[in-house]
């Protein structure tokens, strides 16, 4: 009786612009280039995809459903650039049949550097979803499936989630199946949803893999492999970027025409079926304990948190900038409180990652900057500038505040 | 092998170069045979590399062989001749002279490669290099008819007459090894006779070595030689001396070091590094340039620090060699090499070598296999000023390109670059005896 639970990963950043040292205005993000980009994937993946979806939805009849988990960044790129996706994520909402989830609004690394910051975004993020499509987030997934067991004792106590979404990263499983309903070790309600990577990447990743013995994919052979959890498993999580349809893997890839076809492929097994996260904890107990004293991801094969924390570059700039986090609350300012969010996006630490570098890996695909030197220099210079309209707003507020005493006294 | 310059007897890269890839061969096991169209003085014997120099062998046999471990298989094999890179006539002409003292002072013995009546013949037309190097074409010939030998492999365009004839007289393939070019050296104002040197060389050559993509861009684009033909073969090098590096100075002053370390001519674009220096200057102050080198722009260049108002912050230490090269590099925080044209570039290597990170023009060849680099076009004096603070502002972005840096530079190897030149005289052989 495995059940089908998709989730997809929705995400842009905001890139910065190249800014010097010499720079002095606050124009920090390339617009052009960010524009760009929007629009390209937009045409590419996200309107033919929520077509597609939208269409299954229909034909199904509601018993084909998936989950997205957008960012606030990306929502606020998509309203101004490519408002025609807004209306299709809403018609989705409309069919009931799509669950939204919830994670920090700036996709960012908050929770390992301070959890008021942390808790700020996700409420955020969830007020923006619920002002958007009509639901309340159920479900938490923290950036890049970062996750350890102080991550769930945060998310239980803020007392508004039923599940977390994670990698089932091997370490953390030790030869049990991702295809049941786990728990953290601390008490409370919340319980785990673990990524089947291998069934996921298959889609992801090697869809397009002549190389891979098993190419090329159809829909028949994918739900034959889902049919065998049958038995042993409740559910088979499939989470990937949704950028997977059309932008990583490309439409002449086929991809499109697998997604059209599997729902029928899956559900040719009486006992399948589709559930989005919520329905899936609902449906089904915790079956055992996961274990997670260390953070993991869902990122590389490491599947830890050294794509955005392996050198010292990248942990000074992370360092810089939350340093940075009172100073620009007490400002008031909210165009700068709205900048240093969108620094936070952790994009833009993975730039800094020197670990693939030298081998001219697939990840350079995503990356805008010519080595991740340049990409630490233009955002230490943006850092530098951020800091300073810090000093100079308190400045000018203490300097406004003397100005109304005098005129008070006199 | 046909040299041009080899340690001590060096002037810039191609000594250094030839170092590291004979001493590489060598130890693949290669029989070198170096020739060098140079009359060896020994100005200063106290290197590592100690030869024995015609005048003190008194049996006049110009040969004489490398006691330094390593260079076993290598025999040295001088051809009496001024020949020297950058020689003005009025150096040359003496040279020739004492030369011809010499040679008459071992009249009568068994005389060399080269045979009195040639020098005597000889000796007197007027002393310009390039005759010279024509001259030391038709020894080299002399030279092929009595060693045994499969390939001639020739460095830059000296050394290429002496090749194209060599090759003709013994009938062996020619390998013709591009360091740098016309183009490189003298932008679009090229000499012509060099250029034309240098063109046939590469167009008789069997196969053409170039030390980078970039430069055989240059050897295809603007010499006209099939691609097939042109090989690419990086440059390496030598691990040495950075055991002793660890106790760094002491570095008391608070003053960061930023080091242009080259020959100060239009290639290396030294305005270009001023240019950025005063842009630094505009945003911090306990910075100094340190200007290492020196070139027929050195006085210009002064004259432009003074003129920028940056003259105080700029320090000029002229050529350094050894030792002081290696206490530049300790102090230094930051390696600049804003080079109009590089076809390779081994100094940046050096640097990183000695714990330095760099900061490389994108026009450069050794571009192409540095990545843990910061880069920018020459051109582009705001980024590299840019970049520079960024270096001496940020810590942990020194620690980054210093670590990474040095790890990648430890993969280049003059071994992997012998290698590659194995293969291509294997090729050559081959293909020769098929024929």
């Amino acid at each position: 009786m495995p059940s089908v639970c998709f989730y997809f990963q929705v995400h842009q950043p905001y890139r910065l612009r190249h800014y010097t040292v010499f720079d002095e205005d606050h124009r920090y993000f390339d617009t052009f280039k960010n524009r760009a980009i929007c629009q390209k994937v937009a045409n590419k993946c996200y309107l033919p995809t929520n077509r597609l979806i939208l269409e299954l939805i229909k034909r199904y009849e509601g018993k084909f459903r998936v989950a997205y988990s957008i960012t606030g960044v990306l929502l606020e790129q998509l309203a101004e650039y490519a408002p025609e996706v807004m209306s299709t994520f809403d018609a989705l909402a409309r069919t009931g049949c799509v669950e939204f989830l919830a994670e920090t609004y700036y996709h960012s690394l908050s929770f390992l550097y301070s959890r008021d910051e942390f808790k700020e975004q996700i409420i955020k993020h969830m007020d923006t979803i619920e002002h958007l499509f009509g639901q309340r987030p159920r479900i938490f997934r923290n950036t890049e499936l970062i996750y350890s067991n102080e991550l769930s004792e945060a998310i239980e106590q803020m007392g508004i989630f039923d599940g977390v979404i994670t990698e089932g990263a091997d370490k953390i499983l030790g030869g049990r199946s991702p295809n049941f309903i786990y728990r953290p070790p601390q008490e409370g309600k919340v319980k785990l949803l673990l990524k089947n990577y291998a069934l996921s990447d298959d889609i992801a990743f090697r869809f397009s893999n002549r190389g891979w013995c098993e190419w090329p994919l159809m829909a028949e052979k994918f739900s034959h492999w889902v049919n065998r959890v049958n038995g042993n498993g409740y559910v088979v999580n499939l989470f990937m970027d949704y950028e997977t349809f059309g932008e990583h893997q490309w439409e002449d890839t086929g991809i499109f025409d697998f997604m059209r076809q599997l729902p029928d492929e899956i559900m040719k097994h009486p006992d399948n079926n589709f559930k989005t996260p919520s329905e899936v904890i609902k449906s089904y107990p915790a079956t055992d304990v996961v274990n997670v004293p260390a953070l993991i991801s869902w990122a590389d094969t490491e599947r830890d948190l050294s794509a955005w924390l392996g050198n010292a570059m990248q942990s000074n700039a992370l360092h810089e900038l939350y340093r940075l986090e009172q100073r620009v609350k007490k400002t008031g300012d909210s165009s700068l409180l709205s900048d240093w969010r969108k620094m936070q996006s952790s994009d833009h630490f993975y730039y800094m990652c020197t670990k693939w570098f030298s081998d001219g890996d697939v990840h350079k695909y995503f990356n805008p900057y010519d080595s991740p030197y340049d990409s630490y220099i233009n955002f230490m210079n943006v850092m530098g500038n951020l800091e300073k309209r810090c000093g100079k707003s308190h400045q000018g507020r203490q300097r406004a505040v003397k100005q109304l005493k005098a005129e008070v006294n006199s | 092998m046909l040299g041009w310059e080899f340690p001590p007897f060096i002037s810039g890269g191609l000594g250094t170069a030839c170092y590291g890839l004979t001493k590489a061969m060598s130890k693949l096991g290669l029989d070198v045979t170096f020739v060098l169209p140079r009359a060896i003085q020994m100005e200063n014997p106290s290197t590592c590399v100690k030869m024995r120099t015609p005048a003190d062998v008194n049996d006049g046999k110009t040969e004489w062989e490398i006691c330094e471990e390593g260079l076993r298989n290598i025999k040295f094999k001088a051809i009496d001749s001024a020949l020297r890179p950058y020689a003005t006539s009025e150096t040359y002409r003496h040279e020739v002279e004492e030369m011809i003292r010499n040679k008459q002072k071992l009249c009568g013995m068994d005389g060399g490669v080269v045979g009195m009546e040639e020098i005597g013949s000889q000796a007197h037309y007027s002393g310009d290099m390039y005759t010279e190097v024509h001259r030391y074409a038709a020894s080299a010939v002399k030279l092929a008819m009595q060693e045994d030998f499969d390939v001639i492999h020739a460095h830059d365009w000296m050394t290429y007459p002496a090749g194209i004839a060599a090759a003709a007289a013994s009938g062996k393939p020619l390998v013709v090894h591009v360091h740098s070019t016309e183009f490189d050296r003298s932008g679009e104002h090229v000499n012509q006779m060099i250029y034309d040197i240098e063109r046939a060389g590469m167009h008789a050559a069997d196969k053409v070595i170039a030390v980078s993509y970039l430069t055989r861009n240059i050897i295809l684009s603007r010499y006209g030689v099939p691609g097939d033909k042109v090989e690419v073969v990086y440059n390496g090098i030598e691990r040495n001396g950075n055991g002793f590096g660890c106790g760094k100075m002491d570095i008391t002053r608070d003053e960061k070091i930023v080091l242009f370390l080259g020959r100060i001519t239009m290639q290396k674009g030294p305005e270009y590094f001023l240019g950025a220096a005063k842009k630094v200057l505009e945003i911090m102050d306990n910075v100094k340039f340190v200007m290492a080198g020196s070139g027929d722009m050195m006085r210009r260049t002064i004259e432009l620090a003074a003129e920028l108002g940056i003259g105080s912050k700029i320090l000029f230490t002229g050529f350094l060699r050894g030792e002081d090269v290696r206490k530049v590099y300790e102090r230094a925080d930051l390696y600049v090499m804003p080079s109009v044209s590089e076809p390779f570039g081994i100094a940046p290597l050096e640097a990183l070598n000695h714990d330095v990170p760099v900061l490389i023009s994108k026009q450069s060849g050794v571009s192409e296999v540095l990545t843990h680099v910061l880069k920018a076009d020459f051109w582009d004096v705001n980024e590299i000023a840019n970049k520079i603070i960024a270096v001496l502002k940020y810590p942990p972005l020194q620690m980054t390109l210093k670590e990474h840096g040095n790890f990648e530079v430890r993969k280049l190897k003059w071994e992997d670059a012998a290698e590659k030149c194995r293969q291509i005289y294997l090729q050559l052989i081959e293909r020769a005896v098929c024929v």
